[in-house]
This record gives structure tokens, C-alpha cells and sequence, in this order.
């Protein structure tokens, strides 16, 4: 869109033309993602090197077929689905964070808000990553483009997804735009231009989660998912993840770019977030597991399968323990004082809440599903080499797309990148825009 | 650093980054080169004009030749107007021979590897239509006492929810009630596996093995012909047979006589007067998925 026919904007100094300048924005931000310290390179590649290990399984995967997962046609979906359903709850998650700052106009909050949607960019690629790799026909993905292909909509809840995935994704890409071009351009963003997708994004992010519960929810045939309780527990544990992940961010952004500023008074709104949310999961975790166990009936199978084990086979009683430990774990720690005043407390009971949600909503929640099968038949299922690998790899290539994103719009957004300052080819070679992932001490080993 | 040396070791590292990428896809060509453009660009069953069903046929029966080394006849069978297939099976009857599973594998081209089937036939604790206590892998002479087998396959639901979930409509229900598959046009996605509560749909996990000599040559697009690797499957009602008259391959294959198929909508087939003179049962009535496939006991 073209904001020259805007009203006059109120940034002082010269106005760049927003549409001659924007390959010049390209050109820096492409400069960006790949010039950098020697730790970056590092880090890169090693994250590289980890994206084409999954690349090369996947295409094994794809010449000889699905056998090369340990998924059968009693276990039809596996870890993949299974990190799935996580990284969307991560993806509505980071958005979350958006509430606090544009309903009760938070001012501090507005400068991470960026952050949390590009992790949300983050994660919506690493969830149709796990997508594709699931699909036995990848090459056939035009079969969902509505026109082209027959795109079964309104009725599958699988087409719903797509539809809100891809919608999220192109919200926060234009949220995340536009605020680093106008940064870029040294103006005031126009509201009108951003504030009503800001709102729609908000709603839109519980709509993805809402609707990833739904897909497991409307089976029938499935009693373990066929619960209404799904839903509102997708969108607590997305509560959880999802500040919890960005507060890990934020003291990483802190160490590596301390030219952007982080207050504390964000992280410690998302910590405020993070002790009523891992209670509210804990609660309806226990109310689910309650009813399914208490009540007995054929209902109860998969549960008593997830938690004790079922006819001799206990594949994910390990599984499932770990998680309940690790999610008691973190919420005794967010509620120890220490955790307002101790930033390593803070981030241990980060660290397990992301762990323990990752179990309960990934194999915890999945695999039950299919254990016993619908015919009542126990078989049991443990991921493959190969899933393990592309799921590290997607995870990697997630991890890459996120580090990218933050080192094009950091430094735009600590204005240490404008059109004024004509990209990166009048800064000095050895420090360019290197030198804000790193912390002062360590600039001397730069290159 | 210098910017000679900073640019050299850039140029080193893309070339590295390169040739392992390339190293890393390779195991794609053995994919693609097993894929041909207009199988990638087949429009949906429904979508296709006559001629172009019959350039379809024409190339899926060059391309079995080829793969699999056996001349085979593929035709497109539609359903017949005033037609509506039910299937009926006697529980006092079966015995749990597996007749009926071994003739569908044969009958259907299943792959030999897997063993595969469309039929599970659970064995069960006589007075109980409790699943949990039944099991399909039982290995001893059959029938045993205090037993009773509950063969399953697809139901063909009339209210299916396989169909309802297929992002893509690659599964939907013919006007003579069978629930077909266009495998040329599912994507893999199995949440058709997952909704299916009869555990009736069957996934190609690699790409199904036959010996030439074994592949059964009559086929057609919808039913019976070698599946592609990463597609879902499932029982037919033998479409290829029973559009043209024949009964099922599972029920001429059953030794007791057992199963009962016809035309519900002919009030003399025998299948309708099972319907209205035995006490009949579908399995998960409270699903609502309306099976026509339909259980009863003698007395
Ligand atoms: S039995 Fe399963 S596969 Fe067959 S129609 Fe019903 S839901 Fe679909
Ligand atoms: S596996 Fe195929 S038929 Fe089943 S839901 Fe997915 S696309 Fe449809």
C-alpha cells in the first residue's frame, strides 16, 4: 500500500518517500540477515547444519514413503502433529502478549510487542513445516488452494486451519512490516494502517488455537479428544508458552543487543501472566484427568493407558509423569518471591513450563488419541530416527527465521538503521550492525 | 580481519553450504523420477471430462505395466441410478475363519509385505458387544468356545465422518452409498484415519509390493487398482464387481454364507428381508454415523 497519500506525518526532519525507499529497505535488511559478528556466523551455521540433517530425512521420508516414521495405521499422527498442535499454541501465545499493551495501553509493553509477533512468524512457519513433513503427498499441497484446488471449506476443520493459519501468518508479516518500515523511514506509523489488524490479530490468535482443538475435539469417534474442555485448555496452555517463551527471548535480546532497551516492566506483566495461567492449567488438567479416570467406562481407556498403562504397555506413563513434574515444578518456582527478584528462578520456571507443556499438549495429548485404537486394539507407538531429525530440523529452521527476523528489526528499532543513515554501507565494516547482538564486552572479538 | 579474507571465507562457506544441501536432497530424485507432470497436474475424479478420464486410464494402465510389470484393464465404474448397496452379516453364523480378509487382500491388490486387509474380524466374548474385550490377533482353532466374531469393515456411513474432514474432498460418498477415494487426489494428511471410527481406512506407508504374476488385472480407478505410495484406502463394497452385478469378494470367499448383499432399495433382495425379519445392530449406533453395513443373530 502507499503511505505518500497519507496525512502529513508528524516525525520531524526530512520525508522519505516511502515507495522509492522501500528497495533500499529490502537491501538493508537482506545486508542484515547476513552479515554479523563470528558468533552469529556460528550460530548459524550450526542451526543450518542441524535444518539439512531434518531436510535430508525428509527426503528419505518422501522416496520411501512414511514407513520410515514408526507411525502405523493404528497411530496415524505422531510427533510431528504432535509438535504441531504445540507450536500453534506458541504462535497464539506470542500474540497474547499484544492485549496488555494495546487495550490498557501499555507503553512499555509496545516495544516487545514486536517481538512477540515475530516469534509468532516464527512459529506459524515452523507449524506448516510440520505440516508438510506429515502429508504423505506434499507435491499435491495445491489440492488446498481454494480455485485451483477443492479446498474443503466450511466443513473440514483441517481446511479452517489452513485458512486461519495462513491469514495469521500474513497479519503479524504486515503488523511486523510496517512497524520496522516506518521505524526505517523515521515515522510515526499511522494508526489506521496498524491498529485494527492489531485488534484482529488479538482475536485471530485464540482463533487458532480454538480452532487446532477443534480439529481433534470433533472427532466423535475419539472419546480421549472428544471433550469440550479442549478448547479453553489449548488457549491456557498457549498463556503459558507463549510468555513464557518471550520472556526467555527478551533476557537473550537483553545479553545480545543491549542497545534495545528491555524494561523490566514487561517481563515482570508476563511473569503476572505466567503464575494465574500455569494454575488455571493445572486445574483443568486435573479436572480432565478426574473425570476420565474417576468415571471409568469405555471412556477412560486412553487415559488410564496415558497415566498407568494399559494391558502391560506404557510407552507414555514416562512421558506424562515427566510432564506433571515439570509442570508443578514450574509453578511452585513462578510462585517462590525469588522469582520477582531472581531472574535464574524466573527463567528455570520458564524452562519447565514450556517442557511440561510441550508433553501435555504434544505427546501427551496425541498419541492417547489413538491408544487403544478404535477397534480397542493396544498398539503402541514411539517416534522414529527420522522424525526426530526433521522435527529437529524444522525446529532449526524455526529458530533461523526467528534470529533473522529479530537482527533485521532490532536495529531499526534502536534507530541504529534508517534511511537516513543510507544502510549499513556507511557504517564502519569491522562493528556494522554486529556489534548491537553483542554485548559490549565481547565486541573486541568481532572479526 | 581484512575484507579480502572476510569475503573469502564467505565464498568457501556458501559453496560448502551448497554442495551439502544438494547432498541432502538428493534422495529426491528417486521421488521425482517417479512421478510423472500429469499425474502432478490430474484435475479431482469429478472435475474430469470424458476424454480426459480416458488419457487418466490410459496412463494409470501404462504406468502399472511399468511399475509393476503386469497388463491390467483400469475402468471408471459409475454407480447404477435406483441403486443402494447395504451389507448384512450373520453373527450366529461366522466363524472367524479370516476367509473373507484373504480374499479381499488378493481381490483388492493389497500389498503382500503388509498382509494388508479391509476386514478385521475381532474375536468376542459371547454376551458381550464389549470391544475392549475382543482382540484380532488371535491364533488357534477356530470357531473356540464361548466365543462369538465380529468381522469389520468399512460401514460405509451414511453420514461419514471421513468424509466431513478431508480437507480436500479427496473421499466422498457415491450416489449408490459407497465411500470411495480419489487417489490421485489425496494428499496423505490421514485425518480421514483418525476420524473413522470403525478403524476402516488404511494408509500406503510405502509403496505397495505385488509380484506381477499375483496382481489381479481387473480394475478400476476407484477401487481396486495398486494404490500410489502416501495415499489412504479402503473398502469398496468391490465396486468393480458389484456395479456390474457380482457380490463382494469377501462374501463369495465366505465358507458359512454368512454375509448377505444387495440393493436396499429392491424390497425383494434378501438383503431387505434380513432387514425386516432379524433383529439387526450397527456397531456404534451412538456415533450417529448411520453405517450400511448392518449385524444380526439368528434368533
Ligand atoms: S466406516 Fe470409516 S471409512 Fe467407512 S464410511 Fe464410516 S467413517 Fe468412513
Ligand atoms: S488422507 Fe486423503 S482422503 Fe483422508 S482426509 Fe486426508 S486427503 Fe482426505
Amino acid at each position: 500500500m502507499s503511505a505518500s497519500s497519507l496525512p502529513p506525518p508528524s516525525a520531524p526532519g526530512e520525508r522519505p518517500d516511502s515507495v522509492l525507499s522501500y528497495p533500499k529497505f529490502l537491501w538493508s535488511m537482506w545486508r542484515l540477515a547476513f552479515t554479523g559478528s563470528f558468533a552469529y556466523y556460528a550460530g548459524m551455521t550450526a542451526l543450518t547444519a542441524v535444518a539439512l540433517v531434518g531436510l535430508n530425512a525428509w527426503a528419505h521420508q518422501l522416496a520411501d514413503g512414511m514407513v520410515r516414521t514408526h507411525m502405523t495405521d493404528h497411530v496415524s499422527w505422531g510427533l510431528y502433529i504432535a509438535n504441531f498442535t504445540f507450536t500453534v499454541g506458541l504462535a497464539a501465545g506470542a500474540v497474547m502478549m499484544v492485549i496488555p499493551a494495546y487495550l490498557y495501553d501499555d507503553e512499555e509493553m509496545h516495544d516487545v510487542v514486536i517481538v512477540g509477533e515475530l516469534l509468532a512468524v516464527a512459529a506459524i512457519v515452523v507449524c506448516v513445516g510440520f505440516i508438510a513433513v506429515d502429508m504423505g503427498r506434499p507435491d499435491r499441497m495445491w489440492h488446498v488452494i481454494p480455485g485451483i484446488g477443492r479446498l474443503n471449506w466450511p466443513v473440514s476443520m483441517l481446511s479452517w486451519d489452513v485458512v486461519v493459519l495462513n491469514g495469521y501468518l500474513l497479519l503479524n508479516l504486515h503488523i511486523c512490516g510496517y512497524l520496522v518500515y516506518m521505524k526505517y523511514l523515521r515515522r510515526r506509523p499511522n494508526k489506521r494502517f496498524y491498529l485494527p489488524f492489531v485488534f484482529l490479530s488479538i482475536g485471530w490468535a485464540i482463533s487458532i488455537h480454538s480452532v487446532t482443538a477443534f480439529l481433534y475435539a470433533g472427532l466423535g469417534g475419539r472419546p480421549f479428544w472428544n471433550s469440550a474442555l479442549l478448547a479453553p485448555r489449548f488457549i491456557v496452555s498457549a498463556f503459558i508458552t507463549g510468555p513464557a517463551f518471550v520472556i526467555l527471548l527478551l533476557h537473550v535480546i537483553r545479553r545480545f543487543a543491549p542497545a534495545f532497551r528491555v524494561a523490566d516492566g514487561p517481563i515482570e506483566l508476563l511473569a503476572r501472566v505466567l503464575r494465574i495461567t500455569i494454575l488455571v492449567n493445572l486445574f483443568m488438567f486435573g479436572s480432565e484427568a478426574f473425570t476420565e479416570l474417576y468415571s471409568g467406562g469405555a471412556h477412560h481407556v486412553s487415559a488410564r493407558y496415558l497415566f498407568l498403562g494399559l494391558h502391560g504397555k506404557h510407552a507414555l506413563v514416562p512421558w506424562i509423569w515427566t510432564g506433571v513434574a515439570l509442570n508443578l515444578t514450574s509453578a511452585i518456582l513462578v510462585h517462590l518471591p525469588q522469582s520477582r527478584t531472581n531472574r535464574t528462578v524466573l527463567m528455570a520456571a520458564c524452562v519447565a513450563a514450556f517442557g511440561g507443556v510441550w508433553i501435555e499438549k504434544g505427546m501427551g495429548l496425541i498419541i492417547p488419541g489413538f491408544v487403544p485404537s478404535t477397534l480397542h486394539e493396544v498398539v503402541e507407538y514411539t517416534p522414529s530416527l527420522t522424525e526426530w531429525k526433521i522435527s529437529a530440523g524444522i525446529f532449526a529452521a524455526g529458530l533461523m527465521v526467528l534470529v533473522v527476523l529479530l537482527k533485521m528489526a532490532l536495529p531499526v528499532f534502536t534507530g541504529r538503521i534508517s534511511v537516513a543513515r543510507s544502510s549499513m554501507t556507511s557504517l564502519p565494516p569491522a562493528a556494522p550492525s554486529s556489534a548491537s547482538l553483542l554485548p559490549p564486552s565481547s565486541r573486541g572479538d568481532v572479526s | 580481519m581484512d575484507k579480502a579474507k572476510r569475503r573469502t571465507l564467505k565464498v568457501l562457506g556458501s559453496t560448502l553450504g551448497a554442495a551439502a544441501f544438494a547432498y541432502a536432497i538428493e534422495p529426491l530424485r528417486a521421488w521425482a523420477s517417479d512421478m510423472s507432470l500429469g499425474e502432478l497436474l490430474q484435475k479431482h475424479y469429478r472435475e474430469l471430462t470424458p476424454d480426459e478420464m480416458r488419457a487418466v486410464l490410459a496412463r494409470l494402465e501404462a504406468d502399472a505395466e511399468a511399475k509393476y510389470g503386469r497388463e491390467v484393464t483400469i475402468e471408471d465404474i459409475r454407480p447404477t441410478p435406483g441403486v443402494e448397496l447395504g451389507y448384512a452379516l450373520n453373527l450366529s453364523v461366522c466363524i472367524g475363519c479370516r476367509k473373507c480378509a484373504e480374499a479381499c487382500h488378493v481381490e483388492n491388490n493389497h500389498d503382500r509385505t503388509t498382509n494388508n486387509s479391509y476386514i478385521r474380524v475381532l474375536e468376542m466374548e459371547q454376551g458381550s458387544f464389549d470391544l475392549e474385550k475382543g482382540t484380532t490377533t488371535y491364533d488357534h482353532a477356530v470357531p473356540s468356545p464361548g466365543k462369538y466374531y465380529l468381522p469389520v469393515q468399512c460401514q460405509q456411513c451414511d453420514n461419514a465422518p471421513c468424509v466431513k474432514v478431508c480437507p480436500v474432498q479427496a473421499t466422498w460418498k457415491e450416489s449408490d452409498g459407497i465411500v470411495v477415494v480419489d487417489y490421485n487426489w489425496c494428499i496423505g494428511c490421514r485425518y480421514c484415519e483418525a476420524a473413522c471410527p470403525y478403524h476402516a481406512r488404511r494408509f500406503n506407508w510405502s509403496k505397495p509390493e505385488i509380484p506381477a504374476e499375483e496382481i489381479n488385472p481387473n480394475q478400476s480407478y476407484l477401487s481396486n487398482r495398486v494404490r500410489p505410495q502416501g495415499v489412504v484406502e479402503k473398502c469398496t463394497f468391490c465396486l468393480h464387481r458389484t456395479r456390474k452385478g457380482l457380490l463382494p469378494a469377501c462374501l463369495e470367499a465366505c465358507p458359512t454364507g454368512a454375509r448377505v448383499f444387495g440393493n436396499l432399495l429392491d424390497p425383494n433382495s434378501e438383503i431387505r428381508w434380513v432387514l425386516a425379519h432379524k433383529r439387526v445392530y450397527v456397531l456404534k449406533e451412538e456415533l450417529g454415523t448411520r453405517p450400511r453395513f448392518f449385524y444380526y443373530f439368528d434368533n
